[in-house]
């Protein structure tokens, strides 16, 4: 069993690492066929990637140790989540590392490491990326919680493994009332966190409206890498969560190479169909006024805390 | 029917209720806002229908295609002909409390809903009075669009909200009013619907707009 485990582990950082900037690669691709452009093809994120890491670092004079460590802090903390996720297997090594509160926290360390990197720098969009993105992630944190909470009332567990072959035990849970509520919480959540339109543009660079970039925007070689990586890996690590949390069919629970390889296969065309749709949706979206976005995220805390409330009087 | 999909669906159409019940406080345009109703007008007679087929009782079976035709059908007709009749300024609902805190406010409604019909709930034990709090949460959601909103029509759209939540609740609770009593409310509803928006085309012609909070005083 311990073998598994650690054939899991490495497998999920493996597909997450690799497979992410793919996943990029494919929602920009999709987007520009569906505008009529070429498109530069997948492989382009993994291109630039490779170019930056060649490039020699640099700092900007005055910043500190805080600008330069944030980076690393979150690629460490994406790395981590997807080591301990339940993505390929339900019974990885760190399967009690893969606690809901837990996960969010650590995906929540990493934005913060970057807001504070972005008034390190002390020019005046690291300060106001770093305000906006402070503003959103606030609203979406307790929502994120609140929203994986009401799927583990029914199973009594907060451990995602759990609540995972929980809902592969009994299908029926996918269908009820509580999973649909917060799937569309965990959806707007997701599509909040990982910077996407309608809450923020990632192929802007226009100072009205950008947050996650404004942030970056004085990260450059190498670090601009390891920020471009972490926030394809997050984005890869959140739509996994979301197709395993609820369409959890394709795991490996046990450890047959077969079975792993199936698991495998799922996961990726999982993760590819769910980013494939996004990209599609987001050609038909605008971005969202940045005061209409509280908005938007109370009403997926709402849904979240009714599912929670669902799952209590409808069980 | 088994007795878990009977379960299952009675949970599902419940939870649209509910949903439904957000999206009116959650959406601005009063175009979408009847939608969403009409949405719910659905979902309750789904309600009304999985219970008619569980018991077997023709009767209910034709109280759900009542529901149906009225809530989803001709009660919305009724209010996109008056959204349609109305000017472009009545196009959007003016919230008095803004859409962040009236959202929230329906989180706490329905905490209060689901603590104050455990007694009701704990009565009788059964998948359909589990669904209880959901009809309750949609009257109190419906009462709170009813006093925070300042056009007539949306108004309209709050009592109509509670009147499907007092419904939800009474099928729920007896699993079936009887075919007369259903049929006297649906009619008094349709009636009130009705003569509303007669006054509001009054009110319309008299003043030109339909926001409640402008007639305070008293004219020859």
């Amino acid at each position: 069993m311990s073998l598994f485990g650690t054939v899991g582990i490495i497998l999920q950082l493996l597909i997450v690492v690799a497979l992410s900037p793919l996943l990029i690669g494919l929602m920009r691709q999709i987007r520009a066929l569906m505008e009529g452009r070429a498109g530069p093809g997948i492989g382009q994120p993994w291109r630039d990637l490779r170019k930056l890491m060649r490039k020699q670092p640099i700092t900007p004079r005055g910043t500190t140790e805080v600008f330069r460590f944030a980076p690393p802090l979150l690629v460490a903390t994406c790395l981590a989540v997807a080591a301990a996720a339940p993505f390929v297997t339900t019974a990885s090594e760190l399967d009690p590392v893969a606690d809901l509160f837990a996960v969010v926290a650590l995906l929540t360390l990493g934005t913060v490491a970057l807001a504070l990197a972005g008034l390190d720098t002390g020019t005046a969009f690291g300060g106001m990326g770093a305000s906006r993105e402070t503003t959103i992630i606030a609203l979406v944190e307790p929502t994120l919680l609140v929203a994986i909470f009401a799927l583990s009332v029914p199973v009594g567990s907060t451990n995602l493994g759990a609540i995972v072959t929980s809902s592969l035990d009994d299908p029926g849970q996918v269908f009820s009332p509580v999973s649909l509520l917060a799937a569309v919480a965990l959806i707007v959540v997701i599509i909040a966190e990982t910077g996407r339109l309608p809450v923020d543009n990632p192929s802007t660079h226009l100072e009205l409206t950008m947050v996650h970039e404004a942030m970056v925007l004085e990260y450059s070689g190498p670090d601009l890498a390891m920020v471009e990586l972490a926030s394809s890996m997050r984005l890869t690590v959140f739509l996994g969560l979301l197709a395993n949390l609820f369409v959890p069919w394709g795991i490996a629970t046990t450890g047959a190479p077969l079975v792993i390889a199936a698991a495998v296969l799922a996961f990726v065309a999982k993760v590819a169909l769910l980013g494939a749709c996004l990209a599609v949706g987001e050609v038909f979206l605008a971005k969202l006024r940045l005061f209409r976005v509280p908005e938007l995220l109370a009403g997926s805390f709402v849904l979240g805390l009714l599912a929670v409330a669902a799952s209590f009087f409808l069980a | 029917m088994s007795t878990a999909l009977y379960i299952q669906l009675i949970d599902l159409a419940a939870g649209a209720l509910l949903l439904t019940a957000v999206l009116v406080l959650w959406r601005r345009e009063l175009a979408s806002i009847i939608e969403v109703f009409a949405l719910q007008g659905v979902a309750l007679a789904a309600l009304v229908g999985i219970m008619a087929v569980e018991q077997g009782s023709a009767e209910l079976g034709a109280v759900a295609l009542g529901v149906l035709l009225l809530r989803a059908g001709v009660l919305p007709w009724v209010l996109r002909r008056a959204l349609a009749g109305a000017g472009a300024t009545q196009r959007e609902t003016k919230p008095l409390v803004n859409v962040v805190s009236s959202l929230l406010a329906a989180a706490a409604l329905t905490l209060l809903a689901y603590a104050v019909s455990q007694p009701l709930v704990q009565l009788a034990p059964s998948a359909a009075t589990h669904a209880i709090p959901v009809g309750m949460a949609v009257v109190l959601i419906g009462f709170f669009v009813l006093v925070t909103r300042r056009l007539a029509l949306s108004q309209l759209v709050g009592f109509l909200l509670m009147d499907n939540g007092i419904t939800a609740v009474g099928f729920l609770t007896t699993a079936g009013v009887g075919l007369i009593v259903e049929l006297g409310v649906t009619l008094d509803v349709l009636l009130v619907v009705l003569v509303l928006q007669v006054l509001k085309t009054r009110m319309r012609e008299a003043f030109g707009d339909t926001d409640l909070d402008e007639l305070r005083e008293l004219h020859d």
